[in-house]
Parts: C-alpha cells; structure tokens; sequence
C-alpha cells in the first residue's frame, strides 16, 4: 500500500472535525482505531455520513469499503440524522412479555413509525432498543433519556401521544 | 485525590485507614446500586461476587481498599509464582461463567504455555442478551473486584496488557469503569511495578458498537481490532492465536471477579461452595412473571424451586408457572416438571439445555410459546452476523415460518420445515450463534408440541395471548 502522505482535508469548515481528529490522533492514526473513531464521529454529529466516511477512510489509510463495512454492522452507527426527540422502546425479553410488542405496533399503525424512522417533519425518531438493562422497570420506554417504566400498555399509548402533542 | 504508590507494605495500613473513613459515612445499602435493583440478601442466596455490591462506592477506590480489596493482587504477587496461581484455580474449580463451563484454569494454561509474546487478556463484556445485566450490576457497583481479578489472570498467564470490552449501549457502565482504571493507575495498581514487583501491567477499555454477536470470542477480536464483528475460523483457538495473531486469553466479566475471592480465600474455601465439579455460585437475573424480579446470586445446586419461589416470591397473582427460560434469545426452556433440577452446567447439559451468562426468564400460563419462539428468532435473526449462510438464511426461513404462524396462516407441514432447519443449523453454522439460534424454537416445540399444532392447523392460540389476528380466530372458531 502507498503510503498516504497528503493530508486530507476536513470535509467542511465545521469545527466538530476537529474533535474527530483528536480521536484519530490519540490512537496515532492506527487502523485497528476504526471504531473509536466512528464513535467520535457519531457523538460529534450525531450521524455517520458518506463524506465522514470517506474522510475516515483517508485519514487512517483504509479503503473506504472497509469503513462502510464496519458503520453499516454496528447499530450504533446512524446513517442519518435523528430526530429532534428520541423515543427508544425496549423491545428486551422482559418488556416484550409485558406488551412492548403492542407498542412498536401502536406506533407504526397510529404514526406510521418503524423501528429506525424518523417522523417526515424530523420532530420524533422511534428506536426499537434490544435490551436497556433495567428488566426490574418492564416494560420500558426512554424518551429523551427519561426512563419510563411499570405502565400498563394503555398507559404507555397515553404518554406517547402526550409526548408527540406536547412537542408538536 | 491521593497519589502516594500503594506497595505490598502499606496496602493493610492504608485499608485499615480507609476502613475507618468508610464506617464513618456507612450510607443505606440501595444508595450505590443500580436503579434499585439489587435487594438485600436472601436466606438462600450466597453472595460472593455481589457481598459488597451496593456497600461501596463504585466510584472511589477508597471504599474499594476499605473491605480488604486487592489484597489478593498483593497476595499473588508477593507469596505465589504464576503456576501456583493457575493451580489454586484449577483446584478450586472455577468454570468459564459465560456460558459453556469451560475451566478457567485449563485456558490459562492453554495461553501460558502458547509460544509468542506478548500474550493478551481481554475480559468479555459484551453483555448481549435481552434480559439480562448481571454484567452490568457488577462493573457498575464494583468495578475494582474485575481489575483485580483481571490483573491476577494477566500475572497468571504472563500478559502484560490487558482489555475490558464494554457494550456501548451501557454508557454508565464505561463511564464507572473508565473512572475506576484512572484511578487504580494513580495509585499504582495498574502500570509499571505494581505494588511495588516487578509485575507490568497495563490496562484499557474498549467500547463496542451494538453487536451481540461480538460476545463470541473470534468476533470479540476482530471488533477490538476495528474491524466487522464476524466470528473466526477455531482452531486456531484464541489461546494460541488471537489478538494481533499473539495469545490471548478471554474470560468473562463474573469469571474474573471471581479470582479475587479463590487467591484470598484460598481453593479449598471456594470448592466448598455449589456442588462438586460445579463450584462456587452464579449470578442470575430472573425476570418475567414472578413476584419480585432482579439479581440474585446463588450457589451451585440451588434448585429452580428455590429461586423462583422462595427468592423471588413466585408466580405474580399467584398463576401457575408455565415454562422457565434459560439463557435468552440462546437457550433452551423448561416445562415447569424440572423445577426441582439443581442449577449447574452439567445438570442444564443433561436436559440438552445450556446454563448460559444467567438470564432466566419465568413465564407464566397467560404466555403464548409461539409468539415467545417468533421473538426470540426475530432477535437472533437481526443479530446474525451475515457470515455464514446457513445462520443468515437459515433464521431468516425460521422467523418466516414463525411469523406465519402466528399470523394465522400456517400449515402442519411448517412444524416439520421447522425441525428440520433446527436440525441441521447446529451441525452446520459457523459459530456459536448460529448453533444455538434454533434451541428456543426446538425446546418449546418439543414441550408444547400441542400448542403449536393448534396454531398452525386450527388457527387458533389456546391461551389467547398471542396476536394473532381477529379475523384468524374468528375463522377458526
């Protein structure tokens, strides 16, 4: 391989590049510090893009396959933007037996919401989280952070719906 | 913040010091744990690992070094040789805790005795499983039990560099342990010439990104190495090969939190607890329908019986209890005839089922199994990694014909497709994963057989539970 001897250039005067830099810089610009890297990207952004990505793959010397390969295999790594509210529902063990499942159905029917989507006005993303640990609280919803938990399923659908009104 | 080395010679007076400064703030056992979750002991557990979970502040090694902490670290380094370590390991018959029982002692020696250096040691917490967080508890209440117990492993197998991979959906959790290894640095815990020996070891965190198949070993490597999290051909097994192609060592999370207690307490203490062969206890999350869920730790031997209605309380609105459910979306479940099996690795085997990480699920007669069998392999179908064919393929197949059934569209002829890919999915998937991604769907069919016939032929749910549409039922009815 040639060694890469130009710098690259940050994608855009953004000052959150740097940020990324210094991430890349800590880890001396080793290739095993991809996913570091992505990490800093996401909690920069919020998102992982093409133009990151490709600006990754310059930086450390990698093909620009191999960190699409590594974004697109994580969940962590988001392709696009987030909404301005995150409602995640745990859809663990736990909170399915205690009717999470009717919850991920409620939100597709009544907003039109998959796991993953963002409502078109970009107000509310919807995440489907494995496991958020806190089984003892089933079934669990986390907006913005806030843990809910120990509601019946009515219960949930009136908060949802307090949520997405208040916000909107 | 003090800065003063601890050395084998002043570590008992600075406990002793610290002992005191901690009995003065002694603060409510609730204050430190995890949203609550940990309840005060139970007659019938034994806490080991947990005993002073929930009494410390996870966030001062001072409390840490107040009830007697790395007292076995300056033990091992001061009175005992490496082999000598490995051999009251293996004496005291602590088994790998991730799941398969493998001796811990055996893998030690395995990378000890690897040619090539340096070696590595990693300690797996990639923590996966819906419904469980025992993991989680530990590093999060006591993170300093797992860096002792992993600076003993590394002193026993000649690693000089040692990684805890943590899930990032745990963000609490790498904050705690991130916090931890700053401070056990500073005090000379960790680093060059630990506790005054000749011992070198250095330590650091790696934060995974939403994979549960990176809990197996070879897809571990591979996403430290920042690379996609797919499993590796064994053999080469880890011990021989593994990181950067030099030895490496993976044990999980409670494994390591173990050692401490074995090296001080010594091996004979430790074979004492749980059964012969199976010694020492498990930390267990019991979750689902009973009474009073949570983390429970408990001996060898225990029986289901014991833990789930003597420690936590029973079936909730005092139902009949249906099945139990052993090691998620991985593991196999139990009609309630083998209440009375003592809990350990040999015993799960012997019922074709594994122990796993600790997750055991209660559920009670309101649950539909097949709706529980289509989410399980909805989760493993999502995780699979995509490597080999017959896990991507063969889940994909699996939730299809599951998903149908449940809809009320199925046939007697897909109970048969079912076994039949379940067959052949262990004996030929690359991992794991992909082996044991069949056993929820095979177990539950094959203890409620029934169930799922009146699902597929007569289109209907026997427990009118499950979500199977109106129109469906209505039809059949």
């Amino acid at each position: 391989m040639i060694k890469q001897t130009l710098t690259p250039a940050f994608p855009s005067d953004d000052k959150r590049w740097r940020i990324v830099e210094t991430a890349m810089k800590r880890s001396n610009y080793q290739a095993d510090a991809l996913i570091e890297t992505l990490h800093a990207v996401q909690e920069a952004f919020g998102f992982v893009d093409e133009s990151a990505m490709q600006f990754v793959s310059a930086r450390l010397n990698l093909p620009a396959s191999k960190v699409y390969g590594v974004a697109t295999f994580y969940n962590l790594f988001q392709m696009k933007p987030a909404g301005e509210h995150t409602l995640s529902v745990c859809t663990g063990t736990a909170c399915h037996v205690k009717g999470n499942d009717q919850i991920v159905e409620f939100l597709r029917e009544e907003y039109g919401l998959n796991p993953g989507d963002t409502t078109p006005d970009g107000k509310l993303s919807f995440i489907g989280a494995r496991c958020v640990g806190a089984c003892g609280l089933a079934p669990v919803l986390i907006f913005d952070g806030k843990i809910v938990g120990k509601l019946s399923v009515d219960e949930m659908k009136q908060k949802i719906r307090e949520w997405v009104n208040d916000e909107s | 913040m003090m800065t003063k080395s601890v050395t084998t010679s002043n570590l008992a007076a600075l406990q002793m010091k610290y002992f005191h400064q901690f009995q003065q703030r002694r603060i409510h056992v609730q204050h430190f744990t995890f949203w609550g979750e940990l309840r005060p002991q139970h007659l019938k557990e034994t806490r080991v690992i947990l005993q002073h979970s929930g009494m410390i502040d996870p966030r001062e090694i001072q409390e840490y070094l107040a009830v007697g902490g790395y007292s076995a670290l300056a033990k091992a380094l001061a009175e005992m040789s490496p082999e000598s370590v490995i051999d009251e390991v293996l004496r005291a018959g602590l088994r790998g805790r991730g799941g398969a029982g493998f001796p811990t002692a055996k893998k030690w020696q395995f990378t000890r005795n690897s040619p090539g250096l340096p070696r590595y040691l990693v300690c797996n917490g990639n923590e996966g499983d819906p419904g469980a967080y025992m993991n989680r508890l530990l590093l999060e209440t006591n993170p300093h039990s797992v860096i002792e117990g992993m600076a003993i492993a590394a002193y026993a197998i000649g690693a000089e560099r040692g990684l805890i991979y943590c899930r990032s959906e745990y963000p609490s959790t790498i904050q705690t342990m991130e916090t931890a290894i700053e401070q056990a640095y500073q005090l000379g815990l960790l680093g060059k010439n630990i506790l005054g020996s000749d011992f070198t070891y250095e330590m650091d965190l790696a934060r995974g990104a939403g994979a549960f198949v990176c809990g197996e070993e070879g897809a571990l490597m591979e996403s430290i190495m920042g690379r996609r999290g797919e499993p590796r051909v064994r053999p080469p097994f880890p011990s021989i090969r593994g990181l950067w192609a030099k030895p490496t060592n993976i044990n999980n999370v409670e494994t390591l939190a173990n050692v401490p207690h074995i090296i001080l307490h010594g091996a004979e203490w430790y074979a004492g607890i749980g059964m012969e062969n199976c010694s020492g206890t498990k930390t267990f999350v019991v979750i689902g329908d009973v009474e009073k869920p949570g983390i429970i730790e408990v001996a060898f031997g225990t029986t289901l019986r014991e833990v789930i209605y003597d420690i936590c309380g029973g079936i909730k609105g005092g139902k009949q209890l249906k099945a139990i459910q052993i090691d998620g979306p991985m593991g196999g479940c139990l009609p309630s005839a083998y209440l009375d099996m003592p809990i350990s690795y040999d015993s799960m085997q012997a019922v074709g089922s594994l122990l796993g990480a600790g997750g055991i699920l209660v559920l009670d007669e309101d649950t539909c199994m097949v709706d529980l069998a289509r989410y399980f392999m909805e989760f493993t179908q999502g995780e699979s990694c995509g490597k080999c064919n017959p896990c991507r393929n063969g889940t994909t197949h699996m939730l299809e014909i599951l998903t149908r059934i449940c809809h009320g569209q199925g046939r007697l002829e897909d109970l048969d497709m079912l076994e039949w890919i379940g067959e052949y999915l262990p004996q030929v998937s690359f991992c794991g994963m992909g082996q044991a991604a069949p056993e929820p769907v095979l177990s539950a069919m094959k203890f409620f057989r029934d169930e799922f016939e009146a699902h597929a032929v007569e289109h209907v749910c026997p427990v009118h539970h499950c979500r199977m549409p109106i129109h469906a039922m209505a039809a059949a009815a």
